[in-house]
């Protein structure tokens, strides 16, 4: 098992850079200018990164999709040329926003074409007279089917359905059959088909063998976004099966119905698809933590480190869909990916309230082709705190469950239980405590350290359609932002509703939405300040000293 | 066995205190539970019961109505998920390891992991779907071909007498063909905890 335990060589920074050097520390900035190096922007490990170094969200994909590295030369050419001052931004951004006019344009029109859109059938949905729907399946051949924003469907080479969001698989199968005939049709010419665009819709095709995964959607998302979320899709099915057993089970049997397999498991995927349009860890690639005093923190995060196994490779205690702390093995790495699908398991499952479970699980990131043991359990019936232990050594689940026990013993003793409690019933905090009053909302991410912070969705995005239109707004300005053909580093976006404000750099993302009636030079100020409240709250918002055992 | 037993007390032990008093610091806790001071006076059992069947039969829910006298509807379990329950009985404590398995046959692999060593196996199927008595059937070869005869005790439990309206297996099947296996036979409801602690009592005395 203990080949299983390595660390993926692609990942790694060549300079080396994955742990910021001891001088780096002392550097870091009271407020931070756009020069900032890599490791020293607001959030940034001291002591090294938990993750798998990711530079941006383009490398979480790319070593499969090849598609990023043209990419690269372009962000590296980008780079000498970062602004050094408040001026120069300023200077950018007007720049920008000459340009942008057409930008808006092109946002409305996508927008009113989907509005169109929920008028009228979908050319691409294929009609059929007579159908065969499971129980509580949605009808195919209703308008409400074909209503939905976004349909993912996956199936085997052979044409045969593994998955659908919406709707019986069964009752899928001829248009699944037209898919992988498209697949396949332009497979024999020595091409690949990549996506349709039609009709205010965008049809997304990844191929990843011997899957073939379709997305149906008509959000405001790129094809690049769409493609990733349905990679994501796949890596869920891969934890399930691993890599190793799917292809093992198709090459046996080109004709399989995987659906036998992952039977049960329709609920996990459905609900990393519902995370994906609500949560914007997906988008930022990057994990949000639970604000927490870092003095707690620490105490927790001792504890768990000294609560150890040997076979444990990561201790993970999260709250929701945030993270509490994490402690790893020296030299493993955990990627985002895979501690998104721990997190989208826990959250998709109310079984593991109860008792004590023990299931195996890949990370596919880490390596596809093993499974680990993941312990999964409640602190307390009472308490939304989630303690996952994972394990190379499927017979370890006593002296694992024991490790729990130990935990929560060296908790208590240190008494931060109390605290951690508090901590859980704000589990948001509220962008009025940065004190600037046009700003709406924010996400900022910290690309050394691969986490990110964002307060509470407030009003005006009450509703649950307003929450998901925010989060278009960001998918959009993140798709602008990182254009393969045209990257851009820095967006102003004036909208009718709301004015926001996007900056890439090479250490962070920033991405603001403010007031309609903030000014350029308001948001721009209001970066400065919040940049600066970043910095003083870091401690609190981030994981700033990860530990291992 | 008995080198397992000493390391599993400790465990099951606290995990148990946990859930009757979540409040209690673990020092006080321990000095309020009778259990520790009989311990010496009247032997302890530890008593490893599975839970094997289907999906959606209702192995979790059976569980949870024994150890907690509860009842939800709950998901599908992922892997399996580990109870424990302790019982004061005149002639000894017996501490149950309840290991409820996912019926899910991506877990079947698995499966073997957690009914070794087992005592007993609770064999559940839906009354009201005929099928999950075929594969309950499966599972028992899987048994018996894992222990023998007198190496566990097991059960064909029929779940959900509370939808006898839709029932598709006659009383008298799942009887018959648990006499004719030599195994215990019950018809249970999680929901309206119709004989689950029967169920759980008839194994251990068996």
């Amino acid at each position: 098992m203990a080949a299983d335990v390595h660390k993926k060589k692609g990942w790694e920074v060549p300079n080396g850079s994955l742990a910021p050097g001891d001088g780096q520390h002392t550097e870091r900035s009271e407020s931070p200018t756009p020069g900032l190096a890599q490791g020293t922007e607001p959030g940034a490990g001291q002591e090294g990164a938990m993750f798998v170094h990711t530079r941006s969200y383009e490398d979480l994909t790319s070593p499969e999709d090849g598609a990023a590295a043209a990419r690269s030369p372009e962000e590296r050419r980008g780079e000498p040329a970062e602004p050094s001052s408040m001026e120069q931004i300023s200077k950018d951004f007007s720049e920008l926003s000459t340009q942008l006019t057409g930008m808006a344009l092109d946002l409305e029109e996508e927008m009113r074409q989907s509005k169109e859109g929920k008028l009228e059938p979908s050319p691409q949905t294929t009609r059929r007279d007579s159908v065969l729907s499971g129980k509580e399946e949605e009808d195919v051949t209703m308008d409400a089917w074909r209503m939905h924003r976004k349909h993912v469907f996956v199936l085997s080479e052979a044409g045969k359905p593994v998955y659908s969001r919406y709707g019986s698989e069964e009752a899928l199968s001829s248009t699944m059959g037209v898919m992988m005939a498209l697949v396949s049709f332009l497979e024999a010419e020595k091409n690949a088909i990549r996506s349709i665009h039609a009709d205010g819709y965008k049809v997304v095709f990844v191929r990843r063998s011997p899957l073939v995964l379709v997305a149906v959607a008509r959000t405001r998302q790129s094809e690049q976004e769409i493609a990733h979320e349905l990679l994501y899709i796949y890596y869920q099915i891969l934890s399930l099966l691993t890599w190793t057993q799917l292809n093992h089970i198709f090459q046996q049997k080109q004709n399989y119905d995987l659906r036998r397999l992952l039977a049960g498991s329709e609920r996990i995927t459905d609900n990393l698809l519902d995370l994906m349009a609500h949560d914007p860890s997906f988008l930022m690639g990057a994990v949000r933590c639970l604000p927490l005093a870092a003095s707690v923190r620490d105490a927790v995060s001792t504890s768990l480190q000294q609560a150890k196994a040997k076979s444990l490779v990561f201790s993970i205690l999260l709250s929701g869909n945030q993270l509490v702390s994490l402690v790893r093995k020296k030299d493993q790495f955990l990627h985002p990916i895979d501690l998104h699908l721990l997190f989208n398991l826990i959250s998709s499952s109310s079984s593991f309230r109860e008792g004590e479970a023990w299931t195996p699980i890949c990370l596919p990131k880490f390596n596809s082709s093993g499974f680990f043991h993941a312990h999964i359990s409640y602190l307390e019936q009472e308490m939304d705190l989630c303690l996952l232990l994972v394990s190379t050594d499927r017979e370890d689940f006593f002296t694992v469950s024991d490790c729990k026990r130990r935990f929560q013993e060296r908790l208590r003793r240190r008494g931060v239980h109390h605290a951690l409690q508090e901590a859980l019933r704000t589990p948001f905090y509220s962008v009025a405590q940065v004190g600037i009053p046009d700003l709406r909302h924010f996400i900022y991410k910290s690309k050394s350290s691969g986490l990110f912070t964002s307060p509470k969705i407030e009003a005006p995005y009450v509703r649950e359609e307003e929450k998901e239109r925010l989060l278009g707004l960001y998918q959009y300005l993140h798709s602008r932002a990182h254009n393969s053909s045209r990257p851009l580093k820095n967006i102003y976006f004036t909208g009718p509703r709301e004015n926001l404000l996007a900056w890439v750099t090479s250490a962070f993302e920033l991405y603001i939405c403010y007031s309609p009636l903030g000014t350029k030079a308001g948001a721009i100020s209001a970066v400065n300040k919040l940049m600066k409240w970043i910095r003083k709250e870091e401690d609190r918002l981030f994981i700033l000293t990860p530990q291992t055992y | 066995m008995g080198r397992d037993l000493g390391r599993h007390e400790s465990f099951n032990e606290s995990s148990l205190l946990q859930s009757a008093k979540p409040q209690l610091p673990m020092g006080m806790a321990q000095k309020a539970t009778p259990g520790t001071s009989l311990e010496g006076i009247r032997p302890t059992y530890l008593y490893k019961v599975v839970l094997l069947g289907s999906t959606s039969v209702g192995k979790s829910s059976l569980a949870y109505r024994y150890v907690k006298n509860d009842f939800k509807e709950s998901l599908p379990t992922v892997g399996c998920s580990f109870f424990t329950q302790t019982l004061n009985l005149e002639a000894g404590t017996v501490k149950f390891e309840i290991w409820d398995t996912a019926g899910q046959e991506k877990y079947h692999s698995v499966c073997h992991l957690y009914y070794r060593g087992a005592h007993a196996a609770l064999l559940v199927y839906d009354i009201t779907n005929k099928e999950t008595l075929n594969r309950a059937k499966l599972w028992l070869r899987d048994l018996e071909k894992e222990f023998l005869p007198d190496e566990i005790v097991i059960a064909l439990v029929g779940n959900k007498t509370d939808l006898a309206a839709d029932r598709e297996v006659a009383t008298e099947e799942g009887e018959e063909f648990a006499r004719t296996k030599g195994l215990l036979f019950m018809e249970t409801s999680a929901k309206s905890n119709h004989h689950v602690n029967d169920i759980f009592m008839a194994i251990v005395s068996n």
